[in-house]
């Protein structure tokens, strides 16, 4: 089975989960021997792992005639396309687009970013979608993030191919319920025209089918998985101190400090936790807009010498953050599936999550409450840091948990869809 | 010709409340005022009262030929006789047509006898004595919390003078055995075993109203022909259940309580008889010793002690509530030792159960075993400090003991003395009095005198 897939971000340049997640997904997907997947990002590095996939650059392809030779075309774009695709692509120019604004190579330049034009960013990538969708041979599509809808809807219409679409966050999330009127007509647009759906919570699916209207036959959930660490992340988290050496307890908040995260239960939480005892340490490891309100609210309640703000953190902070840790607090008030829990729980780090975040659906071995309920959220604070038996007990039930949910479990099911979806379309 | 045992057991839990760990120290009250309330209410108008009428219309039916045993946990009484005094009545009734066997249990349904020997068997002696109180006899034969039994807790529950013990009749304890022979303890000969049949007591108790079942619907003639058809020389069949499981279990709208008073006519039919505990025990000779090295009890699949002490939370919270238990009973603060009994109910162990296979899985308030498990740690950890408060903690427990029996001893040593002292100022007044009349009788006549001085 062939499938061409459109995203926005593929590790190790990742700006969110996006990345993580499309990376996960794709090498799980791959396990299965037949499965040959395309895909498709505005700006590879040269450094992306290919060696499960074929990797497009969306800046490589051209949509205006030129005729660079074959050398020239391999000095440019050498390493992240072979050169003959360059050509082979070439032949599937479908408009003159020289009004446009390209480069020698009849290619049009994409920051790979979320910049200030992202919609024509967004633009400019289904144009160039439709050249990839004309040349590339496959038998369904997957588009990932509202981003990628308006090419997914290009390349059905070109192929007539399936279009699967997967929401990993809809505008829902992200603004409370204050969307933004452009993004979600492209997000419907790119709902209506999908013939599947892949949601990566029920919660997810909830939102798609009650705020998008979406038709629940064709709405999946389908829950994101993590991978085992990495070997050097291993070595980190193995640094871990021995519990007799930990004088005292550090609960951590990890994620941007934005509304959608809950930072202010969180600080409430740990007042009341500190009132009672004094050898617990908050951090808060993330940055975001409501960073400095949150450390006033800290100073104001007098608990600003237990909270600590270490700022935004990337790759291995993240773990060396989770090995001091003792326990990890996701409070989000909306989260789709937010991944970071499981890495916590994979770091030996007992978490507490919210009922509202997707991941809690298939979480067992952590504690859930209402990000509201900032009693229930310091009372799990306070037990795990003075019972040993319970951190004991979900440390180790959750590392076993999260080691069972892997992305190969996730790829079967995704090609079962496939499947589906393609007899369905027939 | 073949016996039935039909055994019930009443037990609720007290429910305890959603317990902050900023309440600790502040606030010494642990329970949900209105889910006791609402849960024995729910439970006695559902199950208890039109069970126990049905079981006194049988006795009536049947006089001197249905029989049944029951057992309640103190806990259970409290609630009753709080919230629902008309099932006590209704005991009392059932104990007046002289067919019911009233067991002894721990007062708590805890979980004391797994850890705490002298615990335990202050737990049941008080249980006792109250079954003495309400029925007017002592019980024979004992009943543990959820049937847990090892080779020594029978040998415990022996040496307290019982003479027989019901319990599991666990596939993996009796191996080709079967649970229709009366057994006896493997340390202690004197204590009988009565094992219960799960199968026959679970097609009741669990399947009786499952449509999915193969058996389903099942009618009383059935089931005695079930009993009847077992092996000639099998004699003692036992039948025990919780007797909420008639009406909660399985819902009254089944029918339960008109197969239940079906059974003793077709019974009757097929030369079956009924008996209580007692009864059976003395009319019957053990077969074998059965040995019970770990302890095993009549809950989930696993038929031993993992549902409340499966997992490491459910250990920790376990070992330290009994970390307790010594000091408790040495004090006599009548508060202490009411939460004491409450917070060992089993149930509330129950509650942080990890085991994906139980079934029935009833959490009460707590919506994860880790919410269990935190509320009842906040209240454990209330509750510590203030029995921790009763006695200087520097001091060990047999020391602490020793002290106490001193202080006993010399309070009863005093008393002896006060006794004494008393005896003698009476004496002493006597004499006195006697004195002065001889005085004056001296003086009345100096002859005599000399003869009275002698035999003094």
């Amino acid at each position: 089975m062939k499938v061409l897939m459109f995203g926005w971000e593929f590790p190790p340049h990742i700006l969110g989960g996006l990345g993580t997640a499309s990376y996960g997904l794709t090498k799980g997907l791959s396990m299965q021997p037949d499965m040959q997947i395309t895909f498709c990002i505005p700006k590879p590095w040269g450094d992306e792992d290919r060696s499960f996939m074929n990797i497009i650059g969306m800046n490589c392809v051209p949509i205006a005639w030129r005729d660079p030779s074959w050398e020239y075309v391999q000095e440019r774009i050498g390493k992240c396309m072979d050169p003959q695709l360059y050509y082979d692509l070439r032949s599937h120019i479908y408009a003159d687009f020289n009004y446009m604004h390209v480069n020698d190579l009849g290619c049009m330049e994409f920051s790979g970013r979320y910049p200030d034009n992202l919609h024509e960013e967004i633009n400019n990538y289904s144009i160039v979608a439709g050249v990839v969708a004309r040349q590339q041979d496959y038998d369904i599509i997957h588009a990932h993030d509202w981003l990628t809808y308006p090419a997914g809807i290009h390349a059905k219409q070109v192929s007539g191919k399936p279009l699967v679409i997967h929401v990993h966050a809809t505008d829902f999330d992200r603004s409370r319920g204050n969307v933004n009127p452009t993004v979600y007509s492209i997000e419907k647009d790119g709902m209506d025209h999908a013939d599947c759906i892949m949601c990566v919570s029920e919660l997810t699916r909830q939102t798609v089918i009650n705020h998008y209207h979406q038709d629940p036959n064709k709405c999946f959930a389908m829950h994101n998985a993590v991978y085992p660490l990495a070997e050097n992340l291993q070595a980190i988290v193995n640094q871990r101190k021995p519990a007799s050496e930990r004088k005292e307890k550090v609960v951590t908040f990890l994620g941007r400090i934005t509304m959608q995260k809950g930072p202010e239960y969180f600080i409430e939480a740990a007042r009341k936790v500190l009132e009672r005892t004094h050898n617990v340490r908050f951090c808060f490891a993330g940055s975001g807009d409501m960073m400095n309100a949150m450390i006033e609210l800290a100073a104001s309640y007098g608990i600003a010498d237990r909270c600590h703000f270490p700022g935004f953190m990337k790759g291995p902070q993240v773990f060396e953050c989770f090995r001091d840790s003792d326990v990890y607090v996701m409070p989000s008030v909306s989260e789709p599936f937010g991944i970071s829990p499981l890495e916590a729980m994979q770091s030996g780090v007992p978490s507490i999550i919210s009922k509202q975040s997707g991941c809690a659906e298939i979480l067992d071995k952590c504690i859930k409450i209402d990000y509201w309920d900032i009693d229930a959220m310091a009372d799990a604070m306070y037990s795990l840091c003075t019972n040993p038996a319970l951190h004991q007990y979900l440390q180790e039930e959750g590392k076993k948990e999260v080691d069972g949910i892997t992305w190969e479990k996730v790829g079967v099911k995704i090609r079962a869809l496939y499947e589906k979806t393609i007899e369905k379309c027939k | 010709m073949k016996t039935i045992c039909l055994y019930f057991e009443i037990h609720q839990n007290i429910h305890l409340k959603r317990y902050r760990f900023f309440d600790i120290g502040t606030d010494h009250y642990y329970y949900d005022d209105y889910e006791n309330e609402h849960a024995i209410t729910e439970t006695a108008q559902n199950s208890y009262i039109p069970a126990l009428q049905a079981l006194l219309e049988m006795a009536r039916m049947h006089p001197g030929y249905f029989k049944c045993a029951i057992s309640l946990s103190g806990v259970a009484v409290e609630q009753l006789e709080n919230h629902a005094p008309d099932v006590i009545e209704l005991l009392q009734e059932l104990n007046e047509t002289g067919c019911v066997e009233f067991l002894a249990e721990p007062y708590s349904h805890g979980l004391s006898s797994l850890t705490n020997e002298e615990a335990f068997k202050e737990d049941v002696q008080k249980q006792a004595r109250l079954m003495k109180e309400m029925f007017g006899k002592e019980p024979k034969v004992i009943r543990n919390s959820s049937l847990i039994y090892s080779d020594e807790i029978g040998d415990v529950v022996a040496s307290m003078g019982f003479k027989g013990m019901i319990t599991e009749g666990a596939r993996h304890i009796l191996g080709w055995k079967s649970p229709h022979y009366l057994y006896h303890c493997a340390l202690n000969p004197n204590l009988k075993l009565l094992l219960r049949d799960y199968k026959l007591s679970d097609d009741i108790a669990l399947r009786f109203a499952n449509p999915q079942w193969s058996e389903y619907p099942l009618f009383a003639d059935t089931y005695v022909d079930w009993i009847a058809s077992l092996p000639e020389n099998e004699k003692v069949i036992n039948i025990f259940m919780e007797l909420c499981a008639l009406g909660m279990f399985q819902p009254l709208s089944s029918h339960i309580l008109d197969f239940l008073k079906a059974i003793p006519a077709y019974a009757k039919e097929r030369g079956l008889a009924f008996a209580t505990p007692s009864e059976i025990i003395a009319a019957n000779k053990s077969v074998d010793a059965l040995e019970v090295p770990y302890p095993m009890s009549w809950t989930d699949e696993e038929r031993d002690t993992s549902f409340c002490l499966g997992n490491v939370m459910q250990r920790e919270a376990f070992e330290k509530l009994y970390s307790l238990a010594d000091r408790v009973r040495m004090c006599r603060d009548r508060r202490i030792k009411q939460d004491w009994d409450y917070l060992q109910a089993s149930n509330n162990f129950r509650f942080m159960n990890t085991k994906a296979s139980s079934y029935g899985m009833y959490r009460g308030i707590y919506d994860s075993p880790y919410d269990a498990f935190t509320n009842y740690m906040n209240i454990l950890g209330d509750f510590m400090n203030r029995v921790n408060n009763l006695f200087p903690s520097e001091i060990e427990n047999e020391e602490l003991n020793a002290l106490l029996t001193t202080i006993k001893n010399q309070g009863e040593e005093l008393q002896v003395k006060d006794k004494e002292i008393a005896r003698l100022n009476a004496r002493l007044k006597k004499q006195e009095s006697a004195l002065a009349s001889e005085v004056q009788t001296e003086t009345k006549g100096r002859k005599r005198s000399t003869s009275v001085k002698k035999t003094n």
